[in-house]
């Protein structure tokens, strides 16, 4: 009971980007736009997905340049889901990067908007930021902060979820959650026959990301003649989750289960295992225990990703800001690619924790993989 | 009358329990000034920066000056938060970016404030559910109506209201003026009207209370509306604050739990009777320097979770040690 | 025997042996969603259903001794949380890691439950605020051992309680490992409740500890006892939950109030003297079987929140009226 609403708060949170204001969920330009991004080639290193950019916008920051050592200011919503601990971890070892930052200030809302305006203050009362860094814990409501920060004269970089004005130098986050939804829409329409029936598992209710996730892949299921045989919300829950699948089991065959986050995917897999059912395609995302499951079973997977390293981008566009140099903005968008069987073997590592985000772009740092909790 | 220790019966208790939410209050600050100082962070003692402090925590100063009211008649209200996320909701949905609609939004969140604390009131004296089991119920109901009807941030605030949250008398906000007098005017009820003293004999001993002529249920009652007005007030702001209202912000901010938290480390005894608004407000400014510490000296968000735990229960332990009764 | 009559056999003589309403619900519930869903007449439906439930149910006994002798344990969730945490990191993948992990979360949880104990009876810390400063703290622990995520798997042998299910049964073809679980450590927790002198000088603290101890009841020892049986089965229920559901980080949160609600819709009293474990345990069955009926209804999660509460301060409401019927 209570649960449901600490869920609520916990993932009000999860990761995502907001793209507007007004809770309009099913916008087909941004859907169309999204679309196209996920098979653009973008600008920079292939081999370094965190440093590639979609579109030519850059900003001009000559106006921020300033002589190292740096103080880096960050306010983050959280790091209460194991995917912003990936990204978080992602981000610490990129300023490891950079001797010009001198001190590298976070300061942590616990998922709370109060706490995170009263933050971003403190930061601006202590008057040492040579920048800041915000990644918002929802769109509206940061806001008044952002753009208190931005007056006071200091370089801003957003990322993950966005706000609503354009005073920041930057806005990084990747192509989006249309795009996610649609990656796993489109397996599932390959692998599944014409009036086949799909479940939707999805977290919960309202957050942006999620619900662009659920309404592009909804859409495309409908067009695809595929039957959804509903959409229940799992508050991110294994046991929750092996429940709903359990009693839709109980009333029938399922061919596909779509997911809009992967934490819960395994628990999925399992109560098909559990009921000695064949496991049908079940989506994922990119953390390891479903990856390894995946493998191990054979079933029909695939694993869109909202990848960890824009965390490292931040800080690369902090950098770049102080440095003076060219920053693409307004945005900065971010490559997202799925995991596909193909190439399912080079993203597993058995040496990782279960719920780590394989789309880390990680593996070429010092640290790594004991920073992420791995085993050399 | 024997089981109430009236202040005046005990004086050395009395005092002690009076100057003990000032001595932790101090002792926050010291540590405080400790930090910044061993830290060679200076630079944080400024006035701006005091400020910025004392206006961390006003949703849950708010809240937790209607919390002492439930507090102190052997009540509870688990239902704060809820109040606080509908308040906010109703709030932005209502003006919808319109000035004009900004008294009958405030006039309707408060009177929805005070439906929700008759509710809880009534079905605590009148149906004689325990009062936490009644303000959760509350809580989960408020919630789902909530809910069903919004699932995002709804509504908008007009820039005009925005003025409650972000603007500013040289340097103090209103908001953080308006705690204050809020506390005041709180403080003068409990201290000079009947109906105070009503609170602290309800609380102290209920029979006692009841035999010596005093309504009873319509103390709590009438503690239970405070209450929920105050977290209705609190939803306002936080609307004000984040601009709109989203069903999650009031159980996101965990106001139920730390609204009970600071008034119990303010001194105020869970058991009622026993207790007062000042403490209150040193609780909330303990809980807010804490986050500042924390946030001065680089805590790690899980450290910090571990402190808060402990610093939670050695300070009610630093309170209530030396009593002599027996606690639930 | 219906548990009522142990504290008051001169009670139970007056009134005609009658049936606690919780088992009627249960019956109802089930009787409902075997209606709207006949396969969950089958086996492969009532079991994956109790194997559900058992973790609950089994939290909920334990959480009653502390409701029993007039406190509160907001800690066990947390402790469900830790205990599964904890496995993962310790297992480091190695089946036979199980035999010493379990002990050893057992003897951990009795270290916390003794604390709980301990900082209640003696610090005179109220044991809803000690509790909740354990529950932060614990959580806040959790994170710090694992780094805010899962760190690493359970193995399978760990898994073999909540998960396993043993095939091949005549009559009811298959029998999870967790409801074993449920018969065994339900038995043993009404055992220990109702049939002990210590189950007796429980209610008796819980009824009235001035009494009790008057009457030469060692108050601390038993009152400190409770809270070490409540973390205990809280260990076991997080040793299931883990092994049905794997490892996550807030995999207990919630359990807490789940736990209290099961207890309350059983009949048992918050605050003390009155509880019982067979229909504590009839409680959590309730409280699921309300959660599969609504689904079945294809009521959305915001219906079910109204529904809860409603439920939860009925159940109250109901019992403090039958109560006042039978003269208390």
């Amino acid at each position: 009971m209570k649960k449901i609403i600490l869920a609520a708060a916990v993932f009000g949170m999860l990761t995502g980007a907001a793209f507007s204001q007004a809770p309009n969920f099913d916008d087909p330009a941004e859907f169309a736009k999204q679309r196209d991004q996920l098979t653009a080639t973008f600008n920079g290193p292939a081999d370094q997905p965190y440093l590639q950019y979609a579109g030519d916008s850059m900003a001009d920051t000559a106006s921020f340049k300033k002589e190292g050592p740096w103080t880096v200011c960050f306010s983050n919503a959280g790091v209460n889901n194991p995917w912003r601990v990936v990204g978080y971890t992602d981000m610490t070892e990129e300023v490891k990067l950079h001797p010009e930052i001198g001190t590298f200030t976070h300061v942590d809302a616990e998922g709370s908007d109060d706490k995170q305006i009263a933050d971003i203050d403190d930061l601006l009362a202590g008057g040492n930021c040579s920048v800041l860094i915000v990644s918002p814990n929802s769109t509206a409501a940061l806001t008044p902060a952002v753009e208190k920060a931005c007056a006071a004269g200091l370089p801003v970089i957003v990322f993950d979820r966005g706000v609503t004005t354009d005073c920041p130098v930057t806005f990084v986050h990747p192509v989006g959650g249309y795009g996610f939804g649609i990656q796993a829409a489109e397996h599932i329409i390959a692998n599944v026959p014409a009036g086949g029936k799909v479940l939707m598992l999805r977290i919960l209710p309202g957050v942006d990301v999620l619900e662009t996730r659920a309404s592009g892949a909804r859409n495309m299921f409908k067009e695809a003649g595929l039957e959804v045989l509903g959409e229940e919300f799992t508050d991110g829950d294994n046991a929750k989750t092996k429940s709903i699948v359990e009693d839709y089991l109980q009333r029938g065959t399922i061919d596909a289960v779509w997911m809009d986050a992967g934490a819960t995917a395994v628990a999925a897999v399992e109560a098909f295992e559990d009921q000695g059912v064949d496991v049908p395609v079940v989506t994922g995302e990119d953390q390891q225990d479903y990856l390894q499951k995946w493998r191990d079973l054979g079933f029909k997977g695939i694993a869109p990703t909202y990848p960890t390293y824009q965390w490292r981008t931040a800080i690369i566009a902090a950098v770049n800001t102080l440095k003076g140099e060219q920053v693409p903005s307004p945005e900065w968008v971010l490559p997202q690619p799925a995991i596909t069987q193909d190439v399912l073997d080079q993203y597993i590592n058995e040496k990782m924790p279960p719920l780590h985000y394989a789309m880390c772009g990680c593996e070429d740092m010092p640290n790594y993989p004991q920073a992420w909790g791995g085993t050399e | 009358m024997t089981d109430m220790p009236l202040p005046a019966k005990n004086p050395r208790r009395f005092r002690f329990e009076r100057h003990a939410s000032t001595i932790l209050l101090l002792a926050a600050i010291a540590l405080y000034i400790a930090l910044i100082i061993i830290m060679g962070q200076t630079r944080f003692l400024t006035l701006e920066n005091l400020v910025a402090i004392l206006s961390r925590s006003i949703t849950l100063g708010i809240t937790a000056i209607g919390q002492t009211f439930a507090i102190l008649v052997a009540s509870i209200d688990l239902s704060v938060a809820s109040v606080i996320s509908a308040a906010a909701v109703v709030t932005s949905v209502v003006m919808n970016g319109d000035p004009a609609m900004m008294l009958p939004a405030v006039a309707s969140v408060l009177a929805l404030g005070a439906v929700v604390g008759l509710a809880n009131g009534l079905v605590i004296t009148k149906l004689e559910v325990n009062p936490l089991i009644a303000t959760l119920g509350m809580s989960l109901i408020i919630q789902g109506v909530l809910s069903y009807y919004y699932n995002n941030f709804a509504g908008n605030v007009p820039v005009e209201f925005q003025i409650f949250a972000y603007g500013t008398v040289g340097i103090v906000p209103f908001s953080l003026i308006f705690m204050f007098v809020l506390a005041g005017c709180a403080w003068f009820v409990l201290r000079f009207s009947r109906f105070g003293s009503d609170v602290y004999s309800v609380g102290g001993n209920k029979d006692a209370a009841r035999l010596a002529g005093i309504k009873t249920d319509r103390v709590v009652i009438g503690a239970h509306v405070i209450c929920s007005l105050c977290a209705a007030i609190a939803g306002i702001y936080l609307a004000s604050r984040l601009r709109s209202g989203a069903p999650w912000i009031g159980a996101e901010g965990v106001y139920d739990l730390e609204s009970i938290a600071v008034v119990v480390i303010g001194g105020t005894v869970l058991a009622g009777g026993r207790g007062g608004i000042w403490g209150t407000m040193a609780g909330v400014i303990i809980f807010s320097l804490i986050d500042s510490i924390f946030n001065v000296a680089g805590v790690d968000a899980f450290v910090k979770q571990v402190l808060r735990g402990i610093i939670i229960v050695a300070a009610v332990a630093f309170y209530a040690a030396r009593s002599k009764r027996p606690v639930a | 025997m219906s548990a009522q009559s142990l504290p008051r056999p001169a009670a139970a003589k007056r009134s005609l042996p009658k049936i606690n309403p919780v088992y009627v619900l249960v019956a109802a519930l089930i009787l409902a969603i075997i209606v709207m869903n006949p396969a969950f007449g089958e086996p492969t439906g009532y079991m994956n259903f109790l194997k559900r439930v058992t973790a609950l149910a089994i939290l909920s006994a334990g959480a009653l001794y502390v409701i029993v002798s007039g406190g509160f344990d907001l800690s066990v969730g947390s402790i469900m949380t830790l205990t599964v945490i904890g496995s993962s990191m310790l297992a480091s993948n190695d089946p036979n890691s199980t035999y010493w992990i379990i002990p050893l979360m057992l003897c951990i949880g009795a270290v916390i439950g003794l604390i709980n104990g301990l900082v209640v009876s003696y610090l005179k810390v109220p044991s809803l605020i000690a509790t909740l400063g354990m529950m932060i703290t614990l959580n806040g622990v959790a994170f710090m051992w694992s780094g805010g995520a899962p760190r690493g798997y359970l193995p399978d042998t760990f898994r073999f309680f909540g998960r396993y299910n043993i095939t091949d049964i005549p009559v009811i073809t298959l029998l999870p490992v967790a409801v074993i679980c449920l018969v065994v450590f339900g038995t043993i927790l009404w055992w220990g409740m109702h049939r002990t002198n210590f189950g007796r000088m429980l209610h008796a603290v819980g009824d009235n500890q001035q009494a009790a101890r008057l009457a030469g009841v060692p108050v601390e020892r038993v009152r400190i006892s409770a809270f070490v049986v409540s973390a205990l089965t809280a260990v076991l229920a997080g040793v299931i939950l883990g092994g049905r559901a794997g490892v996550s980080v807030d995999i207990g949160s919630g359990f807490e109030l789940q736990a209290i609600t099961a207890a309350v819709i059983g009949g048992a009293q918050l605050l003390g003297g009155r509880g019982s474990v067979p229909a504590t345990i009839a409680g959590a069955l309730a409280l699921e079987a309300i959660f599969t009926l609504l689904n079945l209804l294809g009521l959305a999660q915001p219906v079910r929140l109204v529904v809860q509460g409603l439920i939860l301060i009925g159940a109250v409401a109901f019992a403090t009226y039958q109560r006042k019927r039978a003269g208390r």
